[in-house]
């Protein structure tokens, strides 16, 4: 009991220290990065809280979705139009009026973020009720659909969105502090949700439907439940994404955004909090380091022009490895622990009972 | 043996009325008619493809019956979603162990728990704020650490499912059976892929299990021993019909039980078994006579 106390307190003043250093570099970095890598930095905080939403509803509890940039997009619009101020928005809309009702509609960028949250998690929960019922691929083709024909509607839907031509100059209200701010937020909620009885509900539900509902899981409303909780993390972070970028249009929300989130849990680990922020420290740093191999390159006399797209070309191919040779993703489904850096001071308890092997073949014996 | 009159003043906890259970033109279950009395251990046995399971699936909420009705103290579970048939207090174990895998032994048994918490997710994300809620989560956590104590798994709390021996993942699935406080336990062939001397002890096991949880247990088996052991009571099946119904005494002269295990021609299958001793015994204790000649 006391051994457990004192690691309690070790754990306890391991995570000051850790969140301090992470508080330095964040008092360090503007000053001392150039403008891109500072961006960089932030979509490595943004992907991370996108990643873990998505690994919450993919990882955790099992529903392969796909819907991921169609609840980015409706955080990015919702906190967008929020923040955007009447002039701009009058200045914007050049091939239809603006909804008049929408045109004074204002609030502090705090606010549109959970405006943005729950607005993706009230989409999030609407669809959930019809496309949970279906499993496995069904529920990936269905949210595929359901971001596309979303998509779809802020293309034609003009007096709200503006339609293709997007919203440009959204104030760049999302800097270092915002983005990490919202990723230690969303880290904390993660292990609470996760460590709790409650996650070991959710992983009961991924692993064994029938038997979690056996044990009184009403595992409809469980999946409905995460699935919501998740969208939400997706409208915060398309929300944090609009405004970093200050400009959005229905382009950025294509199939190939979740392509990239889903790339990050995977290679982070299925149901690891841990993976999906290594996840997205290496994809977001990779996505943009391979952007090397699209431009020029001349090695002495050789000259390689440069080919659009190559990166693509590379990822899909360090994805392909990945499932083939490392499947569970870099964490698995483990998650990082103050313990990996102390020695074990318990001894591994032996188990006195045979392996299955042995009864079993006693049995047919 | 003082069973079958200490069963006569017991009242029926589940009573299965008239239930028809059809698969398109399968006749699954046929107008089956069950009472359970309260506090008693109850074996539901028969060929395989009796309809055993069915039955337990039909009174779990798995499959709605076609016909009839399964009423459990005064209440009715015809129709109600698994974990409704849960909430009211029935739990069950599977055939092949259907434990939750990638999760630890304590985790298994937590989750079960999780049916009677009144604590939610939320309340658990800001503990300071709700300490009853972060009170009853500890208190869920030391329970389920009790219960393991109490069935023999404590050691192995922190090992994955998965890693156990089969015998303790069986005890492990009662265990989380038991963390939902049932008072109605079903088990199906608990003692399946066990070694004569580990259906010995199980024997004890459920025998326990009944009077220290107060439970009431209907049991699906094929191992004879375990059942004429254990059962106080016991229904034979057949092709979706109940064909016999009484003590194990009963059981065992019953011609019909003796019929459908054997066959129409029950002298010549004795026979075939060679050491046949009033032909049920023989093709009856195919499993038993196996595990025999291992030893």
């Amino acid at each position: 009991m006391n051994e457990d106390m004192n690691r309690k307190t070790r754990n306890f003043i391991l995570n000051c220290l850790a969140l301090a250093a992470l508080v330095a570099f964040l008092l360090w970095a503007p000053g001392n990065l150039d403008r891109y890598k500072l961006r960089i930095i932030n979509l490595i905080a943004i992907n991370a809280i996108l990643g873990l939403s998505l690994n919450l509803i993919y990882g955790m509890t099992g529903m392969f979705s796909l819907g991921h940039a169609g609840f980015m997009a409706i955080g990015a619009y919702v906190s967008s139009l929020l923040i955007l101020t009447a002039e701009q928005k009058t200045s914007m809309w050049i091939l239809e009026p603006i909804a008049p009702w929408l045109l004074n509609l204002h609030a502090p960028f705090l606010v549109s973020l959970i405006a943005a949250g729950l607005a993706a998690a009230f989409f999030g929960w609407l669809i959930a009720l019809p496309v949970l019922r279906l499993g496995g691929d069904y529920l990936g083709i269905a949210t595929l659909g359901f971001a596309e024909i979303l998509r779809i509607l802020i293309v034609n839907l003009t007096p709200l969105t503006n339609g293709s031509l997007g919203l440009k100059g959204i104030p760049a209200h999302t800097d270092i502090w915002m983005s990490y701010g919202c990723l230690v937020a969303v880290l904390i909620f993660m292990i609470r949700l996760m460590n709790g009885n409650f996650g070991n509900v959710l992983r009961a539900v991924r692993d064994d439907e029938i038997a979690a509902r056996t044990m009184g899981i009403d595992t409809f409303r469980t999946r409905v439940l995460a699935f919501t909780i998740g969208s939400f993390g997706g409208g915060l972070g398309g929300a944090l994404m609009g405004n970093l970028i200050t400009a959005i249009d229905p382009k950025m929300f294509m199939i190939a955004q979740t392509y990239s989130l889903l790339m990050i849990v995977v290679v982070g680990g299925l149901g690891s909090i841990t993976g999906s922020v290594i996840g997205s420290v290496l994809i977001t740093t990779m996505l943009e380091w391979l952007r090397i191999v699209e431009d020029p390159i001349t090695i002495g006399s050789l000259h390689i022009p440069g080919i659009p797209g190559m990166r693509m070309v590379i990822f899909s191919m360090l994805l392909i490895a990945v499932i083939i040779f490392r499947r569970e993703g870099i964490m698995g489904t483990r998650e990082f622990s103050w313990d990996w850096f102390f020695p074990k001071k318990t001894k591994q308890r032996p188990i006195s009972e045979r392996p299955v092997s042995d009864t079993k073949g006693a049995d047919a014996g | 043996m003082n069973a079958s009159h200490s069963a006569e003043a017991r009242k029926p906890v589940l009573r299965i009325r008239e239930l028809t259970l059809r698969f398109g033109g399968l006749i699954a279950v046929n107008n089956l008619s069950i009472d359970v009395a309260g506090g008693s251990i109850v074996g539901l046995i028969g060929p395989n493809g009796a309809g055993k399971t069915t039955v337990f699936n039909v009174i779990t909420g798995f499959y709605r019956p076609s016909e009839g009705s399964v009423e459990f103290m005064g209440q009715q579970l015809t129709g109600l979603p698994p974990h409704r048939v849960c909430m009211a207090g029935v739990s069950r174990t599977f055939q092949n162990i259907r434990l939750f895998q990638n999760e630890t032994v304590l985790q298994n048994v937590m989750i079960g728990s999780y049916v009677r918490q009144r604590g939610t997710w939320w309340q658990n994300l800001v503990p300071f704020l709700f300490p009853a809620a972060a009170r009853e989560e500890r208190e869920i956590r030391d329970d389920a650490m009790k219960l393991l104590e109490r069935l023999g798994l404590a050691e192995q709390a922190d090992a994955r499912a998965s890693s156990l021996p089969y015998g303790a993942q069986r005890r492990l699935e009662i265990a989380r059976a038991l963390a939902t406080r049932p008072k109605f336990l079903l088990l199906d062939e608990p003692a399946a892929g066990m070694n004569p001397q580990e259906s010995e002890e199980l024997l004890n096991f459920i025998r326990r299990l009944r009077d220290e949880f107060a439970l009431t247990i209907l049991l699906i088996e094929h191992d004879m021993k375990v059942v004429m052991g254990v059962c106080e009571h016991i229904q034979v099946m057949d092709r979706g019909l109940l064909i016999a119904d009484g003590s194990p005494e009963e059981i065992r002269a019953n011609p019909r039980v003796i019929e459908a295990y054997l066959g129409q021609s029950a002298p010549e299958a004795g026979d075939e078994a060679g050491n046949g001793v009033g032909g049920f015994k023989a093709g009856d204790f195919k499993k038993e006579e196996i595990a025999h000649a291992g030893h």
